[in-house]
C-alpha cells in the first residue's frame, strides 16, 4: 500500500490545544444562562426501601425554591440503554433499589437553596432486606430486586460452539481456575452536569454525553416529543470512559425543571453522587477451563460467569455478551461453551467502561493460561505465540477477523521487553508477565434497533476557499477524535489539517453519529468523514479540469494544490477553485455516511461483539515485590498494538498511555467498597484510589506495522483495546514474582502479603 | 478587619479585594464561600475547574502568591488582598506561555479538565525549580489526577519546556 499521505500520520496539534491549555474551553458546567436555576436530585439513603409516602410542602414554602417534584410530575414510562430491559424510572415510583436511587428534584435561585430544600423534602421508608452479594442474589428466599425478575436474574446466556465435551476428553490436560473480578469506577475528572431549557415546545439540553444522540433519542421517546424538538449539545467534555454514555437522570429531571419554571435549569452531580450513578465495570466471578494438546495448544475452553449488575440494567446485557463474545479472540480454538449470568443486587447499576466487559474476562484468562503453561513448564510467551490468532480466520463464535498481527505483537513486546534474558535472570522478588487483548473497532450493530447509518458527516468549504468546516456528530471525550477526523477531512480533500474547523455533536447542526463508544469513530466516523472529503475533492478537480483544460484523471489535489499529474506547472490553488466553485455553483459541500455490512451469526445474542474490524495487542509488565510488606512496584510497562494505520501518533500513543493508567488502577488499587448498608465507602477520589504521576512506571508503548482493509485508510481501534490485557499481565507478572497466585482484583499489597505468608506456613508444614 | 454587611435574615457577607490575574476584584461573599466558587461564579473564570471539592483532584489548582493551593480547600475570605494567578492568567497578551506551548505539542491534553490545574502546577515548579528532574516534576502534579494521560505526555511536556524546547522529538 501507498504511504504518501500529506495530512495523517502526522503527529499534528490537537485542534483544540490552545483552548483547553488556557481555560477557554467550556464544559457544561461552566456555561451560565441569563435567569439560570439550579437543580439538584433528591436520592435514597436505603438500599432497598419502600415508599409509603413524599410530603414536598415544607421545601415548597422555602424563599428561593421555584419547583418541587417527585415520580407523580413525570413520564411513567421506564427508560434505559439497553431497549431489551428498560427498568429504571426518571424517580422511584414504589421502591428505591439501592443507596443513591433517585426519589426527587428541586430547582432554586442557588446551589445552596437546594441542598436546604433537599432537607425539607420528607419521605417516609419502609426499610426492605436488600441482596448486597452478587454470589448468592440467586440463592432461595432472597428478596427480589424487581418482582418481575424471578432469582434476581437480569440476563442469562448460555452459548456453546463447536463439542466441548468431547474435546476436553480428548484433552491432554484440562484445569478449572476460578477468578474473582472487583466493581470499578470510570472516574472522568469533570463530573456530570446538564443544562435545560425550552423555547416553546422545543427543548435544548447542554449534556455532558458520550453520545448526543442516543440522548436525543431517549429524551424524545421519555417524553413522547419528535426527535427534531430536541436538541442535544455537548460542549467540551471532560472525560467519560463508558460512563457517560447514558441517561444520568440529570436531563431527565432537568428538562421536567426548566418546563415548570420556564427557566434554565442546571442539574449536576458531586463526585460522591458520580460514584452512585456509577455505571462503572461490573463486578464477576468467574470460572474457567481449558484443555490443552502436550504442547499446550487450546482445544476447547469453558467459561462460567457471574456478574454483579447493582439496581438496574444499563448496558448490562451488552456487557454480559462482551464478556463470553470477546474471549476467544485473541487465540484460536474451535471449541467454546459461555454460560453467564447478570443479577439485580441493591447496589448502583454497573455498566460499560473502557474494554466493555472483556478486561475482567481476559484477566481470568490470561492468568489461566500461565497457570496452564505452568503445569506444562511451557514458557508464557511461547503458548501464546502458539495459540496467536491469524489474520482472516473466523471465531468459533463466527465473528470474522480480517487484519491480524497477533503473533507480530507477541514477537516484538518480547523482544523490546527483553523477555528471554529477564526471564532466565529476574533477582528473587522480580516478576514479569504477558498477556494479550483484543477489541472491537466499533459495534456491528447501534444500541437500539435501526436501519439508520452508524456515522454522517458534512464538510463545507468557505466562500473564499481559506477554511474548511467539518460537521461531524462524533463526539470528543478527550480521545482526540475532533483533531483526527479533521486530519482524515484534509488527507480526503487535498486540504491543509491548519485550515481545518469543526463543528460537532449538536444534534440540531451535525449530521447523525451514535457517538464515542465501543472504540468506533476513528474507523466509522472516519469513513464518513473520507467519502466527505473525497466528494468535496472530485468537485474540485471537476471544476480544475475546466480551468485548466485538462481531464480531471489528470488531476491531483494535495495540501491546498491542484496539480496536473501529467505536466509540471500546471497547478491552480485549492483556494482560488473552491472560491470559482462558489461564484459559478454555490457552497461547495461534501457529504458522506457509513453503514457496517451484516456481520456475525445467527444464534441468540450473536450481534454483541461484532464489528468490521477488531484490533489486538499485546503487553508485558515487570514488577518488584517486597516480601515483608506485600507492596507492588511496577518496574515497567512494555506495550505493542495492531490498530492498523495510525493517524495521529502522539495521541494514539497518548491512549495506549492512558488506557494502561487504567488498567494498572484496577489491577493494583481501584475497587469500589460498600459497608454492610449498602453504602459507598470510598466515594472519593483520593479513595477509590486514583493513580498520581508518582505512580505511574515507564511505559513503552510500540505499534506494528499494520492495515486494515475494511477501514478508513486502513485504520482500526487501539483506545479502549489497550486496556484488555493490563489486569492479565499484571496478575501474570506478580504470579511470576511470588510463585503464587492471587486470584482476585485488585491484586492490593495485603493480597499479596497474605498469598506469601500462606505459601510460606505451607512450605514450613510440608518442610516439618 | 473585613467590612461586612447582614442581611434581615442574619446571614453575613463579607467585602473582599482579590487581585486575580494582576486586577483588583472585589466581591462581596459568604463566609463559607469557597474561593473556587467566588472565582467562577462571581468572576467568571470558569477555567479554575471543580472536580471534587475535596482537594482529591487539583482540577481547582489556582496560584496564591505563586504557590499551587487547591482552591476548593480554601475560604474566599482567607484570600482577601492576596495575588490569585488562574489559568486565564497564564497566557500574557494572548501570547502562550512555554508550558502551554509544550503541553500542546507534546499531547499532553486530552480531555482537558485537568489541564488548567495541570499548567499551574508545573509553572509554579518551573518558576522555583527551572531545571527539574523527571522524579521532581512528578512530585509537583502528584496532586493533580489525570485520567486519561498515564501522565506520560505531561511529564515529558514539563521536562521539555524547562530545557527551553516546546516540540517533541517524534514518537
Amino acid at each position: 500500500m501507498s504511504d504518501n499521505h500529506k495530512v495523517i500520520g502526522r503527529s499534528v496539534p490537537r485542534i483544540d490545544g490552545p483552548e483547553k491549555v488556557t481555560g477557554a474551553a467550556k464544559y457544561t458546567g461552566d456555561l451560565k444562562f441569563p435567569n439560570m436555576l439550579y437543580g439538584k436530585i433528591l436520592t435514597s439513603p436505603h438500599a432497598h426501601a419502600r415508599i409509603i409516602s413524599i410530603d414536598t410542602s415544607e421545601a415548597e414554602k422555602l424563599p428561593g425554591v421555584k419547583a418541587v417534584i417527585t415520580h407523580k410530575d413525570v413520564p411513567e414510562l421506564k427508560y434505559g440503554l439497553s431497549p431489551a430491559r428498560w427498568d429504571e424510572n426518571i424517580f422511584c415510583i414504589d421502591k428505591v433499589r439501592f443507596v443513591g436511587d433517585k426519589v426527587a428534584a428541586v430547582a432554586c435561585v442557588d446551589e445552596d437553596t437546594c441542598y436546604r430544600a433537599m432537607k425539607l423534602i420528607k419521605v417516609e421508608y419502609e426499610e426492605l432486606p436488600a441482596v448486597l452479594d452478587f454470589r448468592h442474589a440467586m440463592d432461595e428466599g432472597q428478596p427480589l430486586v424487581h418482582e418481575e425478575y424471578e432469582r434476581n436474574i437480569n440476563t442469562e446466556i448460555h452459548q456453546e460452539f463447536g463439542d466441548v465435551a468431547k474435546a476436553l476428553a480428548e484433552a491432554h490436560h484440562v484445569r478449572t481456575d476460578v477468578f474473582v473480578g472487583q466493581r470499578t469506577y470510570q472516574a472522568p475528572i469533570e463530573p456530570h452536569s446538564a443544562i435545560s431549557m425550552w423555547e416553546g415546545e422545543k427543548l435544548t439540553i447542554y449534556s455532558s454525553t458520550q453520545s448526543p444522540h442516543y440522548f436525543q433519542y431517549y429524551i424524545a421517546r421519555e417524553f413522547g416529543m419528535p426527535m427534531g424538538d430536541v436538541r442535544i449539545i455537548k460542549p467540551y467534555l471532560g472525560g467519560g470512559f463508558g460512563g457517560k454514555l447514558e441517561p444520568t437522570g440529570l436531563e431527565f429531571a432537568g428538562a421536567v425543571l426548566a418546563k415548570r419554571t420556564g427557566r434554565p435549569v442546571r442539574t449536576f452531580y458531586d463526585r460522591a453522587e458520580m460514584f452512585a450513578h456509577n455505571r462503572g465495570r461490573h463486578a464477576q466471578y468467574m470460572e474457567i477451563t481449558t484443555g490443552v494438546d502436550k504442547d499446550g495448544k487450546i482445544l476447547a475452553a469453558k467459561a462460567n460467569f457471574i456478574m454483579d449488575g447493582g439496581a438496574y440494567t444499563s448496558l448490562g446485557i451488552a456487557s454480559a455478551y462482551y464478556a463470553g463474545a470477546l474471549l476467544p479472540m485473541t487465540y484460536e480454538f474451535d471449541n467454546y461453551q459461555f454460560d453467564m449470568f447478570r443479577v439485580y443486587t441493591n447496589l448502583p447499576a454497573c455498566g460499560a467502561q473502557r474494554g466493555h466487559g472483556a478486561p475482567q474476562p481476559k484477566y481470568a484468562f490470561e492468568s489461566h493460561l500461565d497457570n496452564v503453561a505452568a503445569d506444562l513448564g511451557i514458557d508464557p510467551m511461547d503458548i501464546r505465540i502458539r495459540n496467536a490468532r491469524r489474520p482472516d480466520t473466523v471465531t468459533p463464535n463466527d465473528f470474522r477477523v480480517n487484519s491480524c498481527m497477533m503473533r507480530e505483537c507477541l514477537e516484538q513486546v518480547r523482544q523490546i521487553s527483553d523477555w528471554d534474558e529477564k526471564k532466565k535472570n529476574l533477582p528473587h522478588g522480580r516478576g514479569i508477565g504477558v498477556a494479550t487483548g483484543s477489541f472491537v473497532t466499533g459495534a456491528g450493530y447501534p444500541i437500539y434497533r435501526t436501519d439508520l447509518p452508524h456515522a454522517a458527516a458534512f464538510i463545507k468549504v468557505h466562500e473564499d476557499g481559506t477554511a474548511a468546516t467539518l460537521y461531524t456528530g462524533s463526539v470528543d471525550i478527550g480521545q482526540g477524535s475532533d483533531t483526527i477526523l479533521c486530519q482524515m477531512a484534509a488527507e480526503a480533500m487535498g486540504y491543509r489539517y491548519e485550515q481545518m474547523k469543526i463543528v460537532a455533536a449538536d444534534t440540531e447542526i451535525t449530521p447523525l453519529d451514535f457517538g464515542a463508544y465501543a472504540s468506533r469513530q476513528t474507523y466509522m466516523s472516519g469513513a464518513a468523514v473520507k467519502q466527505a472529503g473525497e466528494e468535496v475533492k472530485k468537485q474540485l478537480l471537476d471544476l480544475a479540469s475546466t480551468m485548466l483544460s485538462l481531464p480531471a484523471d489528470d488531476l491531483e489535489c494535495a495540501e491546498g494544490v491542484i496539480f496536473s499529474k501529467s505536466r509540471e506547472g500546471k497547478t491552480l490553488t485549492f483556494e482560488e477553485v473552491a472560491r470559482k466553485h462558489f461564484v459559478l455553483k454555490g457552497p461547495l459541500l461534501g457529504r458522506g455516511a457509513y453503514t457496517p455490512p451484516k456481520l456475525g451469526g445467527s444464534f441468540k445474542g450473536a450481534a454483541v461483539g461484532t464489528s468490521p474490524a477488531y484490533s489486538f495487542g499485546a503487553q508485558v509488565g515487570e514488577v518488584s515485590i517486597d516480601e515483608e510488606t506485600g507492596e507492588i512496584t511496577v518496574v515497567g510497562i512494555w506495550d505493542v498494538h495492531d490498530c492498523g494505520k495510525v493517524i495521529n501518533p502522539r495521541l494514539l500513543h497518548g491512549q495506549v498511555h492512558g488506557a494502561l493508567y487504567m488498567g494498572m488502577g484496577e489491577s493494583v488499587w481501584e475497587e469500589v467498597l460498600f459497608d454492610d448498608k449498602g453504602r459507598i465507602k470510598n466515594a472519593e477520589l483520593a479513595n477509590y484510589r486514583l493513580l498520581t504521576a508518582v505512580d505511574m512506571p515507564p511505559i513503552q508503548s510500540e505499534v506494528v506495522n499494520s492495515y486494515e482493509p475494511t477501514g478508513p485508510w486502513g485504520v482500526k481501534e487501539v483506545g479502549e483495546g489497550a486496556t484488555n490485557p493490563t489486569l492479565g499481565m499484571f496478575s501474570n507478572a506478580i504470579f511470576d514474582a511470588m510463585g503464587v497466585r492471587v486470584n482476585s482484583l485488585p491484586l492490593t499489597y495485603e493480597k499479596v502479603w497474605r498469598a506469601l505468608k500462606e505459601k510460606r506456613e505451607r512450605e514450613e508444614t510440608k518442610a516439618a | 478587619m473585613l467590612q461586612s454587611i447582614t442581611d434581615k435574615d442574619g446571614v453575613k457577607r463579607y467585602l473582599i479585594t482579590l487581585k486575580v490575574n494582576g486586577d483588583a476584584k472585589t466581591v462581596l461573599v459568604k463566609g463559607n464561600a469557597i474561593l473556587t466558587n467566588v472565582l467562577r461564579d462571581h468572576l467568571d473564570l470558569t477555567g479554575t475547574k471543580k472536580g471534587c471539592e475535596l482537594g482529591d483532584c487539583g482540577s481547582c489548582t489556582v496560584l496564591l502568591d505563586g504557590k499551587p493551593v487547591d482552591s476548593c480547600l480554601m475560604l474566599a475570605v482567607e484570600a482577601d488582598g492576596r495575588e490569585i494567578t488562574t489559568i486565564e492568567g497564564v497566557a500574557a497578551n494572548g501570547a502562550l506561555d512555554a508550558i502551554q506551548e509544550s503541553m500542546i505539542n507534546h499531547a499532553a491534553v486530552q480531555c482537558g479538565y485537568c489541564t488548567p490545574g495541570m499548567v499551574l502546577s508545573a509553572k509554579a515548579l518551573l518558576t522555583r525549580n527551572p531545571h527539574p528532574t523527571e522524579p521532581e516534576v512528578r512530585e509537583a502534579i502528584a496532586g493533580n489526577l489525570c485520567r486519561c494521560t498515564g501522565y506520560v505526555h505531561i511529564v515529558e511536556a514539563v521536562l521539555a519546556a524547562s530545557q527551553g524546547r516546546t516540540a517533541p522529538a517524534e514518537h
